[in-house]
């Protein structure tokens, strides 16, 4: 909108004149860069229930039916017991929160509003009030979401796919308002994100400091953009479908209850239309961070920048053809599961070629081990095999086999424990000296990045061993299942890893509140990195840039250049005239 | 058109973008794109459904599409009085211009309460939201579900053309508020639109 430009201007001419009070500042901000803070403090946050809740659930699998530690005082009447209404409410509600509130909001959220106007060389978002709006009714949906665990009945428990009769009708699972406040939230959140992604999507197409070409455009930004695209059009999918649900459980419809003439598939399909690109909503922003941060630490250009850029564009067209492989053992003509096995496949060709040109930037560098570039490096390697057992279940004789297993569970988290959470650990390494104007501490850094490394691995690999044996996810005590009790030592052993992997996340949190108050101040350009940011002061002020806007003149990963004496080139370094002038 | 072309922009310089449009154009195409996924996933699952249930009702026959076809025909006159607003701003005619958006405000404001006397006449003759004694209760859902998503979205259009012609008289120039009745008219067409789709698939097929 013209005004908001128009008053964007004004505010550039009277800096400094100008101060906003605490409440425009920190509560109510139309800053970018403070809604991203918003954000990333809403998910961490969040991350600490969604972790908690998974080693309630991981104490269940390991020592059924003893008292869980600390439940003691929740669960009075058992003593701590958990009772299979309840473990179903745990890990219904820690994948709900850990996808809807702790994943987007920091990958989509904080980062999406962090680096995209600066990275592009904007001022702000296209439009300020809807990017304050769009975080304050995340917030809501939140609080909407968190209220279902204090009223009667529990929260919702029918998983997060929260697959219809079980989720439709009340009585099948005892919930009743958790669940409706489930629909209700992510209703809710349907709306701030379709607002985000008006806001991301105008603001790249139109404000684009000069020469800020779509190919000089940093790939995370890149990766952006398809997030928000299918951010767009995935997510009224869910508004719809959680409506219907919700009529059925509270207007007595029945769209998804056969009893009423309605059809339990209509369900599946809607969540998975919109599931299957959710999934990328959650792991292309991962990818573009790991894009961003290789070249840094390599010193030299990403491999195939282009091929990065279209690969992700496939994707996301992609995910729209390959939903049905969700629903393989759902009753499916068995034509159309060959067509999804097939789509399922081809996707796994532009995933492969990141994955390679990755690799390729890797090839001969000297590479710098930083704290930001391990954990990228960590998204790289659990993505492959993420990647690759999900081939095992595209192909669908071998889904019918293992189709709601535990290897399922670990597919799962290699992508977006192993992906995502990689991804945004390196995220929030990487550019918290830009947020926050501080470095982070490295001796904490690498403390939290190992044990989190190794203790993922050791929780979430044997689960694909545990899964070809049979265990089946979801379930409450596996030792009431005669061919599960010899496997019962793999979750021991894996919920003594998750309980590790907990705790070592204990230094990522002293180093993160340690460093925003006391940390090193943080020099322009830490990284010595070429993308725009860098060239704003720590953290940028209000409207980021000073009287002018940056310039662009060469693409992003112009490292080792021999054009230049340093092994990096600004985005904003004019090109050399006079031949050899700053050439060795 | 000048007007719109002045107003983007015009404050700082950009890389050329991809669309010569205000941001506050695109965000409304934006906006509508997605919010016509939510449109037809209401519409893909009321064909689904009615394609594989055995006893649904015939549509006319329950509904009587007289007044909707009137409604409709109301609809569509707003439209073309959204159009006729927006050329008479171009013009630089601000009351002309007032006054077609309130024409607009009021062809929605009488459809809105069509739409409600046609409901209640409705669910006086048994069509209620969870069964109705025609035929499959999804009849009922998704003609109240559809139409009550459409008429929310013409009672907000409804509101979002009042305050326009506010905007507009506030307004130091009618060229300063172009752009803006631009997208209003954006989203009034959208709604008219999508209300075709719902007549043709909900009242006619």
């Amino acid at each position: 909108m013209s005004v908001t430009s128009a008053s964007a201007h004004a505010h550039v001419e009277h800096a400094g004149h100008h101060e906003l009070g605490f409440i425009r500042t920190y509560v109510f901000s139309t800053d970018h860069k403070m809604i991203a803070r918003q954000f990333l403090f809403l998910g961490l946050l969040m991350m600490i229930l969604g972790g908690l809740l998974a080693l309630v659930v991981r104490w269940e699998l390991a020592w059924p039916e003893t008292p869980v530690p600390g439940l003691g005082r929740i669960l009075t009447e058992t003593g701590g017991i958990l009772e299979p209404s309840q473990y179903n409410m745990a890990f219904t509600m820690h994948a709900t929160i850990m996808i809807f509130f702790v994943i987007m909001p920091i990958l989509a959220g904080a980062f999406g509003n962090f680096c995209i106007p600066l990275m592009i060389g904007a001022r702000d978002m296209a439009f300020p009030f809807l990017n304050m709006l769009s975080f304050w009714v995340a917030a809501l949906a939140g609080v909407l979401m968190l209220a279902g665990f204090f009223v009667p009945g529990g929260h919702a428990a029918a998983g997060w796919t929260s697959y219809a009769p079980l989720s439709a009708v009340p009585e099948y699972t005892g919930v009743n308002w958790g669940q409706n406040l489930w629909c209700i939230s992510l209703f809710v959140l349907g709306i701030s994100s379709m607002m985000g992604a008006i806001n991301y999507i105008t603001t790249i197409i139109n404000m684009r400091a000069p020469g800020m070409k779509l190919f000089r455009m940093p790939l995370v930004v890149w990766s952006l953009f398809i997030t928000a695209i299918l951010l767009l059009l995935a997510l009224p999918v869910l508004t719809s479908g959680v409506a219907m649900l919700l009529f059925d459980r509270t207007l007595g419809t029945s769209w998804f209850k056969p009893s009423g003439g309605g059809e339990p598939l209509l369900w599946q399909h809607l969540f998975w239309y919109f599931g299957h690109p959710e999934v990328y909503i959650l792991i292309l922003p991962a990818m573009g961070i790991a894009s961003e941060i290789l070249p840094v630490f390599c010193r030299k250009p990403i491999f195939g920048y282009h091929a990065m850029a279209f690969s992700m564009i496939a994707i996301a067209f992609l995910s729209w053809v390959v939903y049905g492989h969700h629903m393989f053992v759902s009753g499916m003509n068995p034509a159309l599961g060959m067509a999804f096995t097939v789509t399922t496949m081809i996707i796994a060709v532009p995933s492969a070629i990141k994955t390679f040109n990755w690799l390729g930037t890797l090839w001969g560098a000297r590479i710098q081990f930083t704290v930001p570039m391990l954990n990228a490096l960590a998204f790289v390697s659990m993505f492959v095999i993420g990647g690759l057992s999900g081939i095992f279940m595209a192909s669908t004789p071998v889904d019918i086999y293992i189709q709601d297993t535990y290897f399922i569970v670990a597919h799962i988290h290699y992508v977006v424990f192993g992906g995502s959470i990689f991804g945004a650990f390196a995220a929030i390494y990487y550019w918290f000296p830009k947020m926050f104007g501080r470095m982070t501490n490295t001796v904490l850094g690498h403390l939290h990045f190992w044990p989190t490394f190794v203790f993922f691995n050791l929780t979430f690999f044997p689960m694909h061993i545990i899964g070809v044996g049979g265990q089946m996810r979801r379930i409450y005590n596996p030792m009431q299942y005669e061919f599960l009790q010899h496997q019962q030592h793999w979750n021991v052993f894996i919920t003594v890893s998750a309980l590790l992997l907990g705790l070592g996340q204990i230094p990522f949190v002293i180093n993160f509140f340690w460093s925003l108050f006391a940390g090193k101040k943080a020099p322009l350009n830490p990284w010595n990195a070429n993308t725009l940011e860098w060239t704003a002061s720590s953290p940028p002020p209000h409207l980021n840039w000073g009287p002018t806007l940056p310039t662009v003149y060469r693409g992003p990963y112009e490292y080792s250049s021999p054009e230049s004496r340093d092994d990096w080139l600004p985005q904003t370094a004019p090109p050399v005239t006079a031949a050899g002038a700053r050439r060795h | 058109m000048s007007p719109s072309a002045s107003v983007h922009s015009a404050v700082e310089p950009a890389e050329t973008p991809l669309t010569p449009e205000s941001w506050g154009k695109l965000g409304m195409w934006i906006f509508l794109a997605g919010d016509a996924v939510g449109f037809g996933v209401l519409l893909a699952s009321y064909g689904g459904m009615r394609a594989t249930s055995a006893d649904w009702p015939s549509p006319y026959a329950v509904l009587g599409i007289n007044l909707t076809a009137a409604m409709t025909f109301l609809l569509i006159c707003s439209s073309v009085t959204m159009v006729k607003a927006l050329e008479w701003l171009g013009k630089g005619d601000r009351s002309k211009c007032r006054m077609f958006l309130f024409f607009t405000a009021l062809g929605g404001a009488i459809f809105v309460s069509c739409q409600a006397y046609e409901w209640s006449k409705l669910i006086h003759e048994g069509l209620h939201i969870n069964g109705n004694p025609w035929g499959a209760s999804l009849f009922g859902t998704s003609f109240f579900l559809v139409t009550g998503f459409h008429g929310l979205h013409v009672t907000g259009g409804v509101i979002y053309l009042v305050s326009m012609i506010r905007y507009v008289t506030n307004r130091p120039a009618p060229a300063a508020s172009y752009n803006a009745v631009e997208i209003t008219g954006l989203y009034w067409h959208f709604v008219d639109l999508v209300w075709i789709m719902v007549f043709t698939f909900m009242y006619l097929i």
